[in-house]
C-alpha cells in the first residue's frame, strides 16, 4: 500500500537527542513537517544497539520487539542518525532471522526506516533547506549513515542551498571518528588517538563550525576539540538544515 | 606462532607511544590505500570482478571436500603428493619429516602467513635445519627476531634506518663506509647473502595464492621473484598452504589475480606470478625434483555451514587493514598472533580460541571501511559481531561489560521508567553542567581522560515534545 499523502512519519529520536541535545529532535521535527510529513513520536526508549553491538542477543530481540510494536502503525521510520537508523533497517531483520513472524514485521520496518538527510531529499524530493543559519562549515561522514544508510551527497545538497553556508570539505571526512558506541571507552587510548586525528583534519579546513548526523560522532569530536583549546563549534546538520542558529553549539553553555 | 592476542589493550597502549611505529604508520596517508583507489578507478569493471570472485569463492566452499580432492588427484597425476595436516603440529611434523628423510640443513622460505601460523622456523631450528627467510621483508624480520606486523608487507613497521642499522650488525664482513642508505642499496645486500641461499638450499618452501583444482597447479605472486628461486632451485619444493586457497579452474584463478595485486599494492599484477604444477618433467630445463603439498585445517573446516564461512573468501590481499583506522593506530603486532587488522579480529578467534582472540573482534567501531574495499566482499563488521554474541554466550566478557548492560537494560526495557529516570537524570546533569561540558565525570574516565563530555541541554526530548503537544 503506497503511503498516505501526506505520509505519517515516526520520529525514532535516537536516545543521545532525546536525553542530551532535544534541539535535535525539534529541527528533525521542523524539516520534515517542511518536507510535507505529519510526524508522529511514539514512546520509545533505546534501539538496541549498545546491547547489540556487545553481542547480547536477548536483550537487543527484548528492545527490538518494543520499537517494532511502537513504530508499526507509521509509514515511515525516520531518525537523526545514520547508526539507529542502520540498526533498524540492516540489524533488526539479522536479529530476528530464526523467528519467522518477527522477522516479517522486522523486515517490514527495515524497509520503511531512513537516515534524515537521505529521507528529506531521495524520498520527500526536499531541495532546499531553511535559511537562518551562517557560518563556514565543514561535514564529517558517521561511518553508519555513510556505509550502511547510503548517505553522502544529501546533507551536502542540502547544505548548499543555504545562502550563507560555505562548506570546505576537511581530509578523510569519511574516516572514522573514533566514537564506535562503547569503543571509546573500552579502547579508549585508540579511540583517542582516531579522533585526535579527525581533529587536526577539522581544524586544517580552518571551518568555524563541524557538522555531522550522528550525536554520538559530534560529542566525542566536541569533546576532543574542546580539550585541545580548539574554538570550533559543533552542531548537528539537522539543527543547522532548520536554520536554527540560537541553540548552543554541543559541549557549549546556553548563552 | 604463540599467541598474545589476550594483552592486546597494553600491546595497542606501548603502539601508540612507539616513535618509530608512528613514523611507519603515516605510509598509509600516501601508499597502499591511494594506490588502490587509482588501481579500481582504472579498472571499470572492479565492481563486477569483486561479485564474480565472490561467488566463484562461494561456490567453492559449498563443495570444499570435492575441490580439494580433485587437487590431491590433479597433484598426484602430475607427479606430486598432497599431505593434509589437521592442525599446525601435523603440519610441522609432515614437513620435519619430509626434510629430515632427505637429510635437509638448509632450506630457503618464500613468504608464508602459515608457516609463521604454524611456528614452522622455531621447529626447523630446533630439529638442526637451518630455515633462511628470502622474502626481502620477511629476511628483515628473520634477523630482528620478529614476526610480520602485515600480511603483504611483513616489515611495514620498520623504517629503512633501522633495517640499514640491522644489517650492518649482522652483515659483519661489510666494510663501514658501504652505503646502505637506500632502499636499492638494502635490496642488494639482501639480495647478496640469498644467492647462495637459493644454490644450496636442501628445500625451497613456499606458500600458496591460489590452488587450482583443475590442475593441481599452485600460485604464488611475489615482487621480488625470490619465491621463483625458492622453488626452481631445490631439489623439493613444498607448498604449504590452508585448505581454503583452491579454486576450481585456471579461470577462476586468474579472475582472483586481477583483484589480488589491485587490493593489496595498487599494482595492476605483481612482478612475478608463478603456477607450480607437479616437480621437474623430463623435458623440463630445470624445477624441483620432488613437489609436495601440506594442506593445512588448523580450524577452517569448523567454519564451514557456519555464519562465519564467509571468512574464508579472504585472498590475503591485506586491503582490509590498509584501510582500517584502527590498524592505522596500532600497528599489526598488537593484535598478538599471524594475521592482525580486521581479516585477524574475523579469523584469528576460530584459529586461536575467543578467549585468547576476544580482544580483536571488540576492537573495532564496526566503521565498516573493510567491509567496502574486500574484493571478496567479506562481511567483515559482521562476523567479527558475531565472535563477539559468541563470547557475550560463553561469558567471556568482562564483568563491568556484562554489569553494565544489565543495568541500562533495566531501564531501556521499561520505556515509561525509562523516560522518568531519564527525565530526572539529564535535569540532574544538565544542572550540574551549566559550563556546557564537564571535564570529569564519575565511572566515565574512559572518556574524560582526553575529552570533555557535553553536558545535556536538561530536558529530554520526550517530556518537551509531550509538554509542547498538550502545552
Amino acid at each position: 500500500m503506497p503511503p498516505a499523502n501526506p505520509p505519517k512519519v515516526g520520529l525514532l529520536v535516537t536516545c543521545l537527542v532525546d536525553l542530551f541535545r532535544p534541539s535535535v529532535g525539534f529541527a528533525a521535527v521542523t524539516l520534515l513537517e517542511r518536507a510535507g510529513c505529519r510526524v508522529t513520536v511514539p514512546s520509545q526508549s533505546c534501539c538496541g544497539q549498545p546491547a547489540w553491538n556487545n553481542g547480547d542477543r536477548t536483550t537487543a530481540e527484548a528492545l527490538a520487539r518494543t520499537m517494532i510494536q511502537a513504530f508499526e502503525g507509521c509509514d515511515y521510520v525516520v531518525a537523526p542518525s545514520g547508526s539507529c537508523s542502520g540498526m533498524l533497517r540492516k540489524h533488526y531483520p539479522e536479529l530476528f532471522r530464526d523467528d519467522p513472524a518477527w522477522a516479517a514485521r522486522a523486515t517490514a520496518l527495515a524497509d520503511r526506516t531512513w537516515e534524515l538527510t537521505r529521507f528529506l531529499t531521495d524520498i520527500m524530493g526536499m531541495d532546499t533547506a531553511i535559511p537562518g543559519f551562517a557560518g563556514t562549515v565543514t561535514y564529517h561522514d558517521s561511518c553508519s549513515g555513510l556505509r550502511e544508510m547510503g548517505v553522502k551527497e544529501q546533507p551536502r545538497r542540502l547544505l548548499a542551498s543555504l545562502p550563507g553556508v560555505d562548506l570546505t570539505e576537511m581530509q578523510g571526512a569519511d574516516v572514522c571518528c573514533g566514537f564506535g558506541g562503547t569503543f571509546c571507552v573500552k579502547y579508549p587510548d585508540i579511540s583517542t588517538h582516531m579522533v585526535t586525528e579527525k581533529v587536526e583534519a577539522i581544524v586544517a579546513t580552518g571551518a568555524d563550525t563541524l557538522l555531522a548526523g550522528d550525536l554520538g560522532c559530534l560529542m566525542n569530536m566536541a569533546g576532543r576539540l574542546s580539550r585541545l583549546g580548539h574554538d570550533i563549534d559543533v552542531r548537528h546538520v539537522a539543527e543547522v538544515l532548520a536554520g536554527d542558529p540560537d541553540t548552543a553549539p554541543i559541549g557549549r553553555a546556553e548563552g | 606462532m604463540q599467541p598474545h592476542s589476550a594483552d592486546f589493550p597494553a600491546r595497542a597502549a606501548d603502539a601508540l607511544t612507539d616513535p618509530d611505529l608512528r613514523r611507519a604508520l603515516t605510509k598509509f596517508k600516501t601508499g597502499f590505500p591511494v594506490n588502490r583507489a587509482r588501481a579500481v578507478a582504472n579498472l571499470p569493471e572492479f565492481e563486477a570482478l569483486r561479485d564474480a570472485a565472490k561467488a566463484v569463492k562461494d561456490h567453492t566452499l559449498s563443495h570444499l571436500d570435492h575441490y580439494l580432492e580433485a587437487f590431491e588427484a590433479r597433484v598426484r597425476d602430475s607427479g606430486g603428493h598432497v599431505h593434509w595436516a589437521r592442525d599446525a603440529a601435523e603440519a610441522r611434523s609432515i614437513i620435519l619429516r619430509l626434510a629430515t628423510e632427505r637429510d635437509a640443513r638448509l632450506i630457503a622460505k618464500g613468504k608464508s602467513m602459515v608457516s609463521e601460523e604454524i611456528g614452522l622456523n622455531a621447529a626447523l631450528e630446533a630439529a638442526g635445519i637451518k630455515a633462511v627467510e628470502t622474502d626481502l621483508g620477511e629476511y628483515i624480520l628473520q634477523i630482528r627476531g620478529e614476526v610480520p606486523s602485515h600480511i603483504v608487507a611483513p616489515a611495514l613497521h620498520l623504517s629503512k634506518e633501522q633495517v640499514a642499522a640491522d644489517f650492518r650488525r649482522t652483515h659483519t664482513h661489510l666494510p663501514p663506509d658501504r652505503p646502505l642508505d637506500q632502499p636499492t642499496d638494502l635490496l642488494a645486500e639482501a639480495r647478496g647473502e640469498l644467492r647462495d641461499v637459493f644454490l644450496n638450499a636442501d628445500i625451497g618452501i613456499t606458500g600458496a595464492n591460489f590452488l587450482v583444482a583443475e590442475t593441481g597447479s599452485t600460485i604464488i605472486v611475489t615482487n621480488e621473484g625470490n619465491g621463483d628461486l625458492t622453488q626452481t632451485l631445490s631439489r623439493c619444493h613444498i607448498v604449504l598452504t590452508g585448505i581454503e586457497k583452491v579454486v576450481p579452474t585456471l579461470a577462476d584463478a586468474t579472475l582472483m589475480l586481477r583483484l589480488l595485486a589491485r587490493s593489496a599494492t595498487g599494482q595492476e599484477i605483481t612482478a612475478y606470478t608463478t603456477f607450480s604444477t607437479g616437480p621437474r618433467r623430463a623435458d623440463d630445463p630445470d624445477g624441483p625434483r620432488e613437489f609436495h603439498v601440506v594442506l593445512l585445517d588448523n580450524g577452517r573446516s569448523a567454519l564451514l555451514g557456519t555464519e562465519m564461512q564467509e571468512v574464508l573468501r579472504c585472498i590475503r590481499c591485506g586491503a582490509c587493514m590498509n584501510h582500517c583506522p584502527v590498524y592505522h593506530a596500532v600497528g599489526g603486532h598488537a593484535y598478538g598472533w599471524v594475521y592482525p587488522g580486521p581479516i585477524g579480529a574475523a579469523l584469528d578467534p576460530a584459529l586461536i580460541g575467543v578467549k585468547e582472540a576476544r580482544h580483536l573482534p571488540n576492537a573495532s567501531t564496526f566503521c565498516g571501511k573493510c567491509e567496502s574495499v574486500c574484493p571478496v566482499k567479506i562481511p567483515l563488521p559482521k562476523i567479527m559481531h558475531r565472535w563477539r554474541e559468541v563470547e557475550f554466550e560463553r561469558r567471556l566478557s568482562p564483568p563491568s561489560v556484562r554489569q553494565g548492560l544489565w543495568a541500562w537494560a533495566l531501564f531501556a526495557k521499561r520505556p515509561r521508567l525509562y523516560r522518568l529516570v531519564t527525565a530526572i537524570a539529564m535535569r540532574v546533569m544538565g544542572w550540574m553542567g551549566k559550563e556546557g561540558a564537564f571535564k570529569s565525570l564519575p565511572l566515565a574516565g574512559g572518556w574524560t581522560g582526553t575529552r570533555d563530555f557535553p553536558a545535556p541541554q536538561g530536558r529530554t526530548f520526550q517530556s518537551l515534545y509531550k509538554d509542547r503537544r498538550h502545552g
